[in-house]
């Protein structure tokens, strides 16, 4: 009687683990990223993009709810790509009934489970949003969007001390770059010979720019005159 | 030899004309500098329109520093400066002949080779003066100006960033390198005006070579890019840029680096040849020239 009841009950307990809908899941990761008010980061910034040669920058991220962020340099240059600042995974979850949710099973290769949301206000940025969430610590890993005006780009997420926010402690950003090219009568370069790149090598190429935050600061208030 | 070279220095320094040059290296230099203070942003545009498609606007504050003002200026100014620095050479021997005083020059109990090589000395002394000049206005005033900070240089295909403490040596190393450029030139001027008894002549013939070298090393034809350009002084005096060239590893600037050493000496190496060339021209036709005036 005992065994049956232990089967019984660890069917009851699995059955309802993987029967955990994809909205529970997408309010759960919601719940976490909804402690979050505020944040002040400071991070280093690499870009890995061929027509492009810079140090690691340091810069400093601020974000308020609902949906403003912004990349300040702290020192040098730093390059951040097109729509990147504006596309916010936070603000996307809160539109709650804005998007249909497809279950894609789970990736074979990290068993993250794959959810699909297909936003229903025509006038959103994003079109498609591909989710890989890790279900045991409820954290979005990967994230694919294609975008109206900024074609598609990946974020992929690691998290460290700051995960029971769901702020990662490093975000890589793989997108698409357009082409690169100025006149040479502007640049007026200087030929050493070793300019092997033609313009067709810089179209259409894969771009990386990681950020790896070093110290968050959460829910201390952020001044509204960082966002103007 | 001092007490001659100090004459000839004397003399350069005693014409108005002489601080022509600098007057207009100061006035170009500050227009610039005056332009971008008040219109820098749209300069910076251009210079990051390349990567505007991907990437959001770089704020001009960040970019604009007195780092990128002295490279503006260099970019525009050491097409220029040649023209300036053939005013003195080519009046070196041609001045004294228009002037009728060369004759009795050569008469003192002076070598001929000796005389020339004093010259010579004396027109480098100049053009090192005006590239000092420059680097005063185009470098120092500017980080006054402007402060400092990371370096963007803008190339025809690729965008390369320097920290700002990594930029120093790179000018320190490329106003050498034009130093050696713009005596090119001198030596140049100094040839033609051996050749002549007319000071016009051989600074109207330089400035003249120069445009014609500096055209075909900026025009891309595929033939001349493959004849002509790659044996034209005008080519290699770019060289100085090479120094703000960098290597990378997966996109990161490799602080200290330069992307092609090699190419850069090659330059040097080419200019300084050309140098000796002109020189040897005009030491051997000066020593065997018929002085009438």
């Amino acid at each position: 009687m005992k065994k049956l009841f232990l089967i019984v009950f660890a069917f009851v307990t699995l059955g309802h683990l993987s029967a955990q809908t994809p909205e529970e899941l997408i309010n759960k990761v919601k719940a976490k990223l909804e402690k979050v008010n505020d944040y002040t980061a400071q991070g280093k910034l690499k870009t890995n993009v061929i027509f492009i040669k810079a140090p690691i920058a340091s810069v400093r991220v601020y974000y308020k709810k609902p949906d403003r962020m912004k990349i300040v340099n702290e020192k040098g240059i730093s390059f951040i790509p097109k729509g990147s600042v504006n596309i916010n995974l936070a603000k996307f979850l809160s539109a709650a009934g804005n998007y249909e949710i497809v279950d894609a099973g789970k990736e074979a290769t990290t068993g993250l489970r794959i959810l699909k949301l297909l936003p229903t206000d025509e006038n959103s940025d994003i079109v498609l949003s591909t989710l890989y969430i890790d279900e045991k610590t409820e954290l979005i890993k990967k994230a694919k969007n294609t975008t109206r005006d900024n074609g598609t780009y990946e974020l992929e997420m690691t998290y460290g001390k700051y995960s029971s926010y769901g702020l990662p402690d490093k975000v890589i950003f793989s997108f698409n770059t357009k082409d690169y090219k100025l006149p040479k009568g502007v640049t007026f370069d200087y030929d050493d010979g070793s300019q092997k790149k033609t313009r067709d090598d810089l179209k259409n190429k894969k771009g990386k720019v990681e950020i790896t935050y070093s110290e968050y600061v959460i829910n201390k208030g952020v001044d509204d005159s960082i966002f103007k | 030899m001092i007490s001659l070279l100090k004459i000839e220095i004397f003399k350069i320094f005693k014409r108005p004309r002489t601080y022509i040059a600098f007057a207009v290296i100061a006035l170009i230099i500050i227009l610039i500098q005056v332009a971008l203070k008040f219109g820098g942003e749209e300069y910076v545009g251009l210079m990051l329109s390349g990567m505007g498609d991907s990437f959001e606007k770089v704020p001009p504050e960040n970019i604009l520093n007195g780092y990128l003002v002295c490279f503006i200026i260099l970019n525009l100014l050491l097409i220029h400066v040649p023209i300036l620095v053939a005013l003195v050479a080519g009046d070196a021997i041609a001045g004294e002949a228009n002037m009728g005083t060369l004759r009795l020059l050569v008469s003192k109990p002076v070598s001929r080779a000796k005389l020339l090589f004093v010259k010579f000395t004396a027109s480098v002394i100049y053009t090192l003066l005006l590239l000092i000049w420059v680097a005063i206005l185009a470098l120092f005033v500017s980080i006054l100006v402007f402060g400092v900070n990371w370096l963007g240089v803008a190339r025809e295909l690729e965008f390369n960033v320097m920290e700002a403490n990594d930029v120093m040596w790179r000018y320190a190393l490329a106003f050498c390198f034009a130093a050696i450029g713009l005596i090119c030139v001198a030596s140049l001027a100094f040839m033609l005006s051996v050749f002549s008894d007319n000071s016009i002549g051989p600074i109207v013939a330089t400035v003249c070579v120069i445009i014609v070298f500096t055209i075909l090393t900026q025009m891309q034809i595929p033939f001349y890019d493959e004849t002509i350009k790659p044996y034209l002084f005008t080519t290699h005096m770019l060289g100085w840029k090479g120094f703000f060239y960098v290597k990378a590893v997966d996109g990161v600037t490799v602080k200290g680096s330069i992307e092609n050493l090699p190419a850069v000496l090659k330059s040097a190496a080419i200019l300084v040849l050309y140098t000796l060339g002109f020189l040897g021209i005009a030491f051997w036709y000066f020593n065997k020239k018929n002085i009438l005036s």
